[in-house]
């Protein structure tokens, strides 16, 4: 009876404190996510303001100067070259998702499956690229673009080639995704006449929706963030800028006169709303493909 | 019984034998130095020698450490085999290091490879010898022998490839050309006040010889050689192979059957055709190139239609990144200070990001907790914008002139002229602190993610168990949670770490490498507290010094130097992991 007593007390005792506990946690999360969101909720307040950029300290108010509000920067982001930096961002990301998921999905599930000579030394040669630091070839593939003519204004298909021919190295996650795939299924198949190629386009491809859609998705989003290597290759063009290369220059260029601070935050918002639609459409792909394929490294 | 091996002990006391001969040589050049700028003070970068004292006595404490292991490990080893031997039976050990295998392994490889090329020629010799007239036409004709048989389809392929490559060899400005001007990089100098061009009735400016050129071209020649060889090879094993099945009265394979192949049995060469040609050419040709290049004194300078000459220096660029003075520039000791920083800060970066994104993720899947999916979508959304965006925005909110410091003067704690300059100021401590912290902001929500997966897949009952045992909440997650994560990420780890040694994006793009650092400004590229190797290779690309241009040739230097780092990182963390996985278990 005492025992039952004791583990009764025990038993509301930590009940409480996990309640407490709880609740503590539910204020650090609290805490957390405000963190976390304020650059973001900054980010698009300051995109509304319209005054030159001088005050860039202050968010809602400023004991002396009064804060006007106004749509004046994404007006201004229509007028300025940020469209032509849009659209060329734009066509490199379409045309990169398309050909880099294909050449990264040939390369995964051929490594995955098939078993030949030069497989093991392939995949270890990988590796051991990937230890160059990728910076060292920016210089050499600049001029290389530069005698194909693809450099400066031509920049555009010049990334595009770069970023799809390098893009067989990034096979490692869906690699783990094939393989989690059983062979058996394979060998049912060729046992009843398919061709390999029968085997990926009939049986694989349809069970690999996941992992293509987060090749897509990855390939996809890389192009909007890669800042170097595109201002390396537009250099001082600037209708050859992708959106990062665009709205850096215009941060470095920031005076008290201009609105490029503000026109900045508009741009980074214009840039940032398609992208994040459509990686919280596809977040489920995506975490699939981070805790599947990644962390089997 | 096992009788333990001796290898590990004796591979561990060889490395530190060898660690101890290195520190020893640093510190050789290190104490003089050391003497010296006492005795004259503000005469040598003496801000890099206490980097190098840091180095050296890290490497000179793995040495002791390592010896001290190694000794131990052979005596207590020795004792015991005696005691396994005069016991009787023993079985022959099978307990393996890492280190150990690897190294027998890349051995292995290597002799394998050079038993594989003799074989390769010796068969290519009996080959000739035995094969018919057909064969032996081949050898000059490649593909003579396919079409002779039937084999119609390959046999033009070989033929249009040897007439490709010999016509590419011997065409003006071809592959012989480059190959030619190879060793010396070009010898005519251009000419810009120019020399009479008769044709046109005027002067005309000559450019010379392209250094870059040569260099190139040459490069790409040699990996159409290695190419043609390998295709010359096997057209004549694909001869003595036609020439066995005919003996044996087999029919051989039609084009047809070649082309049918290419979608079914031979099917992974289709697909891996267009990727790895892409590979070769946009990633392997440049790191060749740009290795070669640690080598020439190519820079800005002489990178131009008219003063495009540079030579091979040999070791040069390696020897001024390791000394103490040239031109009054302390190399050796920017370089030290600037990989040290680099370590910590790949330190900090992976393993503050992996235990907060665990704790992060532990907290949010925790029973009771409210509101699940709005917490993991907040933190979501930082992998969905772009980060350029995040990390420009935030190094703005950082600035002298940004938000934290609006809102530090808002709520009073300091005046408006005494607003800090997290990221650029004088304080480096201060921008590499925040940097990491910053640098959180940026990892947590990934690490929560892959956390998050994993986390559900540990089996409920060890808790549960652990539960009924009495075990603290610290206590599972010091026992089960941490070894089962470390277990399943140790390969994650290793790749995050060395990713972020190369983390250029958020160094660059946060502070551009700032605060500047007065003691290595000397140094090329204008060197700053944050900048990581990464970054200062860049910034050297970047800007020029007075008298060499964008000094190329050390980018290059400091690139390999990177690759070094990185390759001994992974090499000893991947022997020492738990779970090297044999990758056929998954499937």
């Amino acid at each position: 009876m005492k025992t039952t007593e004791n583990s009764m007390k025990r038993h509301m005792g930590m009940k409480a404190a996990s309640r407490i506990s709880n609740t503590i946690i539910h204020l650090i999360l609290v805490f957390i996510s405000v963190i976390w969101l304020i650059p973001f909720v900054c980010i698009v307040i300051q995109s509304f303001r319209v005054e030159p950029t001088t005050m860039s300290r202050y968010l809602l108010h400023h004991p002396e100067i009064e804060f006007k509000w106004g749509f004046d920067n994404y007006i201004k982001l229509w007028q300025s070259d940020f469209p032509k930096w849009y659209l060329n961002t734009f066509i490199i990301a379409i045309v990169v998702a398309v050909v880099q998921t294909i050449i990264v999905l040939c390369m995964s599930y051929t490594l995955s499956r098939f078993r030949f000579k030069l497989r093991k030394p392939l995949m270890q040669f990988m590796l051991i690229l990937g230890m160059f630091p990728g910076m060292l070839s920016m210089i050499i593939l600049y001029q290389v673009l530069k005698d194909l003519g693809l450099a400066g204004a031509n920049a555009i298909p010049g990334l595009i080639l770069v970023y799809c021919a390098s893009s067989g190295m990034g096979y490692y996650v869906s690699k783990g995704f094939f393989d989690t795939i059983p062979k058996s299924l394979d060998e049912a198949a060729r046992v009843d006449g398919a061709t390999r190629s029968q085997v990926l386009f009939k049986i694989i491809l349809p069970l690999a929706k996941p992992i293509v859609i987060y090749t897509v998705l990855t390939a996809f989003m890389g192009p909007w963030g890669d800042f170097v290597f595109a201002k390396y290759v537009s250099g001082v063009t600037p209708s050859a800028y992708n959106v990062a290369v665009g709205l850096q220059s215009w941060l470095a260029t920031d005076t008290m006169t201009n609105n490029y601070y503000t026109m900045f935050c508009a741009g980074g918002v214009v840039v940032a709303i398609p992208v994040v639609i459509l990686f919280m459409c596809l977040q489920r792909y995506y975490v699939e493909g981070v805790t599947g394929g990644a962390v089997k490294g | 019984m096992y009788k333990k091996k001796i290898v590990p002990a004796v591979v561990k006391t060889v490395l530190g034998v060898i660690l101890a001969g290195i520190s020893w040589m640093v510190a050789s050049v290190l104490v003089p130095k050391i003497k010296k700028s006492i005795l004259t003070p503000y005469q040598f970068g003496e801000d890099g020698f206490w980097v190098w004292a840091v180095i050296t006595a890290i490497m000179v404490i793995g040495a002791i450490i390592l010896l001290y292991l190694g000794i131990h490990e052979m005596i207590r080893t020795t004792q015991y085999n005696k005691k396994v031997v005069q016991s009787g039976s023993y079985i022959k050990s099978r307990e393996r290091n890492g280190l150990v295998v690897f190294c027998s392994n890349a051995g292995k490889k290597i002799v394998q490879f050079f038993v594989g090329i003799g074989k390769g020629l010796a068969g290519i010799v009996t080959t000739f010898i035995h094969g018919d007239w057909k064969t032996k036409i081949s050898y000059v004709v490649m593909g003579f022998g396919n079409i002779t048989r039937g084999q119609v389809l390959r046999g033009l392929l070989f033929l249009l490839l040897e007439i490709v490559f010999i016509g590419y060899m011997v065409i003006p400005k071809g592959g012989a050309y480059w190959l030619s001007m190879l060793p010396s990089l070009g010898t005519v100098a251009p000419n810009p006040h120019g020399a009479y061009n008769e044709v046109l009735d005027q002067w005309v400016s000559t450019p010379g010889d392209q250094s870059f050129r040569i260099l190139l071209y040459g490069v790409l020649t040699i990996f159409f050689i290695v190419a043609f060889a390998y295709t010359w090879y096997t057209n004549i094993k694909q001869n003595k192979i036609a020439e066995d099945i005919l003996r044996t009265g087999k029919p051989l394979k039609s084009g047809k059957d070649d082309l049918k192949s290419l979608v079914d049995d031979q099917f992974h060469k289709t697909l891996l055709a267009l990727p790895t040609l892409g590979i070769l050419i946009f990633t392997v040709m440049p790191i060749v190139f740009m290795i070669l290049v640690a080598f020439t004194n190519y820079s800005s300078i002489n990178d131009g239609m008219y003063n495009g000459l540079f030579h091979w220096v040999g070791f040069e660029n390696f020897k001024t990144m390791f000394s103490w003075d040239v031109g009054g520039v302390n190399y050796s000791a920017t370089f030290g200070e600037i990989l040290l920083w680099t370590l910590v800060w790949a330190v900090f970066a992976t393993f503050t990001n992996y235990f907060l994104g665990i704790l992060v993720a532990m907290a949010i899947n925790k029973k009771g907790i409210h509101l699940k999916k709005v917490w993991r979508t907040i933190l979501i959304m930082t992998i969905a914008i772009p980060q350029f965006i995040s990390l420009l925005y935030i190094s703005k909110m950082f600035s002298l002139n940004g938000l934290i410091n609006g809102f530090l003067i808002d709520l009073g704690f300091i005046k408006p002229s005494e607003a800090i300059d997290f990221l650029g100021g004088n304080n480096p401590v201060l921008a590499r602190i925040v940097v990491i912290i910053i640098n959180i902001w940026i990892g947590i929500p990934y690490l929560m993610l892959i956390a998050t997966g994993i986390l559900m897949n540990i089996p409920a009952d060890l808790y549960e168990s652990a539960k009924i045992d009495g075990a603290s909440g610290w206590k599972q997650f010091s026992k089960i949670t941490l070894p089962y994560m470390l277990f399943i990420t140790g390969p994650y780890l290793l790749t995050s770490f060395t990713g972020n040694m190369n983390n250029f994006n958020v160094i660059y793009l946060l502070t551009g490498g700032g605060p500047t650092n007065p003691a290595a400004s000397g140094a090329a590229g204008n060197v700053g507290y944050t900048d990581l190797l990464i970054t200062w290779l860049f910034k050297i690309t970047q800007t020029g010094t007075a008298q060499d241009g964008s000094q190329y040739y050390l980018a290059s230097v400091i690139g390999i130097l990177v690759f070094i780092v990185v390759g001994a990182i992974s090499l000893v963390v991947y022997s020492v992991l738990p779970s090297v996985k044999n990758e056929e278990d998954f499937q």
